[in-house]
């Protein structure tokens, strides 16, 4: 593996990690999802920029994961959790959302672009939220997140077909929405 | 034709064109680094850093900082480099601007500065919490484990959605 003696490269680790989140803000920044105004728009949907901002990242992605996990380029990262950790903490998560107008990667592409508020504001309670998490976890971790589990890990094994089917048919789904949207006039 | 300096310098890209630069990311952290891109667990460790001056032992009793080691990693520089790029991009563009108030808040709700840091403020915490809670944001979940094609991911990533369309509507609805 061609990749293997960099992935174990520490001091060369750090480099990319920032070296792709320095990609990762700029794209952000030009897709307009670091504006309040976007993904609130977004949220009531009256505007589908991170619809269309995420939907073509994920097709993306998943083309280029899927043909790469097919040669064993790339190693498959999937945490299956549960419908209590989906589902409650999904929900928290959404009420956040709708409250600062950022989520936790677009909060620091705002204040890349000079937004005070989410600096002392968004990142700031995302520490704070964090730490009661942290201190809150040893008795969650049992109870409610632990609910429900989620059966299938992937799409392709909930659907009982193939990685590369499933992968061609959220492709064609993301497509068809996308599509949609624009014909809609969005 | 537009030269490359010319598309830099764009104050906004095509919502396609950007999530295609975005998707490419998300893949080449996979290749080159072996982890999935996302932002969420930056906050924890950030966290734990803090409290770790202040109150060492309680951090160093919690089983979450053991799970999430407290020290600047490949995923906290992510976050650090959200920052320098999309203060690249503003500047390049020429649309960096301090701000307070976003102006789709101050025509809705309020032009106050302190009225909009608090709801941001409890918005962010909201945030931190519920993402550590679902064990990844729009990024980790959204992107990177949608595009694996985790069912764990997209259901989450549904009731992110779910959440925040209902809070903004509910807001809207009463304030606005």
């Amino acid at each position: 593996m061609v990749f293997a003696a960099l992935r174990k490269n520490k001091g060369a680790q750090l480099v990319l990690g920032l070296c792709i989140g320095i990609g990762f803000g700029f794209c952000l920044q030009k897709g307009g999802v670091t504006q309040y105004d976007v993904i609130i728009s977004q949220l009531m949907l009256t505007d589908f920029t991170v619809v269309k901002v995420m939907g073509t990242a994920v097709a993306v992605g998943m083309v280029l994961f899927g043909i790469s996990r097919h040669f064993e380029w790339v190693n498959a990262h999937i945490a299956k959790r549960t419908y209590g950790t989906a589902i409650i903490g999904g929900l928290i998560f959404g009420v956040g959302f709708g409250l600062l107008g950022l989520c936790p990667g677009t909060v620091a592409g705002a204040i890349g672009q000079g937004a005070m508020d989410a600096l002392l504001g968004g990142m700031v309670g995302m520490v704070i939220g964090a730490a009661i998490f942290a201190a809150w976890y040893p008795s969650l971790k049992d109870g409610l997140m632990s609910r429900w589990p989620i059966k299938h890990t992937t799409v392709g094994e909930m659907l009982g077909i193939p990685g590369w089917a499933a992968t061609v048919v959220m492709v064609v789904m993301i497509v068809f929405v996308l599509y949609v949207l624009e014909y809609l006039g969005f | 034709m537009l030269s490359l300096t010319g598309l830099l310098t764009l104050p906004l890209w095509s919502p396609y064109i950007a999530g295609a630069g975005i998707g490419v990311l998300a893949w080449l952290s996979f290749l080159v680094s072996d982890r999935p891109m996302g932002c969420s667990t930056s906050y924890v460790k950030t966290a734990g850093m803090l409290l770790s001056r202040v109150y060492p032992s309680h951090v160093e009793k919690n089983e979450y900082y053991q799970k999430y080691t407290p020290k600047i990693d490949w995923s906290w520089l992510i976050v650090i480099g959200i920052i320098i790029g999309a203060f690249i991009s503003s500047s390049l563009s020429g649309t960096f601007a301090i701000s307070w108030v976003p102006p789709l808040f101050a025509s809705t709700f309020s032009d106050s500065a302190v009225i909009r840091w608090v709801i941001a403020l409890v918005g962010g915490i909201f945030l931190g919490f519920g993402a550590r809670w679902a064990g990844g944001c729009t990024s980790g979940h959204g992107i990177s484990g949608s595009m694996q094609l985790s069912l764990t991911s997209m259901v989450t990533s549904a009731f992110f959605f779910v959440g925040g369309i209902a809070t903004a509507m509910v807001t809207f609805a009463l304030f606005g």
